[in-house]
């Protein structure tokens, strides 16, 4: 009974960052507008920064980290290599998030300082889809932050006597 | 029963001498983190670096602007200081527990609490030290499509002392991923020697 409660639980967790991490990507990588500006061609594209392409990087592996996961969920050999696994992938979205934070906050407010301006008032619709695609990869984040505790905590538990 | 008690003596001697070891190696991995961290912390806080340029001349005067490049300029830079900072006062905090704490009554909640924290610190870490490195990226290469210019090749040293606190960075990251790994067999070998003592000191 309080296995299969485990098993859902967690399997539930995982379908739901696979969901995440996959809207990240596809959001992020969907995301591109071109605007002319006293006709100057001005196209915004993912890919021209080089810190969302390691962004969408980072989130197409977790992606596919959680598909082939999800299929080997309650195998009894792979789980201590499953739980590391986990801490690893959870260590690389936070990391991919707030690199891609750090940029896309001077896209919107521009840098004075270094004479940066910001890019938000002439591609809006780039804005809007960037800043969707880090909500979710923030969202994907934190329930693997909540999947390592749970796992911690299912892991460990047998193993105090109390 | 003799037996038993003199078999298991040398297995104790050993298994305590192990721990000792593993306990100085910790305390040596945290000392290193902490310093790797306070270096990174101190480099960026005092990074900065002013330069005038002469922007235009006006008849036979020079016009100079005076510009200055402070890290607390850039949110990421902030943000990285901030991490850092954080993780030198866990590392200290830790090692003061180590070798003062001995006395304090946990409830048994010590090596949990530890590696729970390790790893805390080691995402807050490992996001600060990317943020302010891709930031770095950014002012070192610039971005032709939103048509913002490189400033590394006008404030030269402000980006080379940026560069060595993110180094350090890196290297408190890999330090604070090896003591986490450390402290979590610390937490699953001494519940699994709990374990195996309750077991053994049932049948009496």
């Amino acid at each position: 009974m309080a296995k299969t409660k485990r098993i859902i639980i967690t399997i539930l967790l995982r379908l739901l960052a696979f969901g995440a991490t996959l809207s990240a990507t596809v959001v992020m990588v969907t995301s591109h507008e071109s605007a002319e500006v006293m006709n100057i061609k001005f196209s915004a594209k993912y890919s021209n920064s080089p810190t969302f392409k390691f962004y969408v990087t980072a989130e197409a592996i977790a992606t596919g980290y959680g598909l082939i996961v999800l299929f080997l969920s309650s195998r009894r050999s792979v789980d201590r290599l499953i739980v590391i696994l986990d801490v690893v992938i959870a260590l690389i979205l936070t990391s991919s998030v707030s690199a891609a934070l750090a940029v896309a906050q001077i896209g919107k407010k521009g840098d004075t300082h270094a004479g940066w301006l910001p890019v938000c008032n002439q591609v809006p619709k780039f804005c809007d889809h960037v800043t969707g695609a880090l909500i979710a990869g923030f969202v994907a984040a934190m329930v693997y932050l909540v999947l390592n505790l749970y796992s911690l905590h299912v892991f460990l538990t047998p193993l105090f006597p109390e | 029963m003799a037996l038993q008690s003199g078999e298991k003596l040398p297995m104790f001697i050993g298994h305590i001498w192990s721990k000792q070891k593993s306990r100085w190696t910790l305390l040596g991995l945290r000392l290193l983190a902490f310093l790797a961290a306070a270096a990174a912390t101190l480099v960026m806080v005092l990074n900065k670096q002013t330069k005038t340029f002469v922007v235009a001349t006006i008849g036979t005067t020079p016009v100079n602007l005076t510009l200055t490049a402070k890290f607390h300029h850039t949110p990421a830079f902030v943000f990285f200081a901030i991490a850092n900072g954080l993780v030198s006062i866990h590392n200290l905090v830790m090692i003061m527990v180590d070798l003062l704490g001995s006395k304090f009554d946990y409830k048994g909640f010590q090596l949990p609490m530890i590696a729970s924290l390790d790893m805390l610190n080691l995402a807050l870490v490992s996001g600060g030290a990317n943020a302010a490195a891709f930031m770095a990226e950014l002012g070192k290469n610039g971005n032709s499509h939103a048509r913002w210019d490189k400033i590394c090749d006008k404030f030269g040293a402000y980006c080379d002392r940026g560069a060595g606190a993110l180094i350090a960075s890196f290297l408190a990251f890999a330090l604070m991923l090896l003591i986490s790994f450390l402290s979590i067999l610390k937490l699953v070998n001494s519940s699994s020697h709990n374990s195996h003592n309750n077991i053994i000191a049932l049948p009496n």
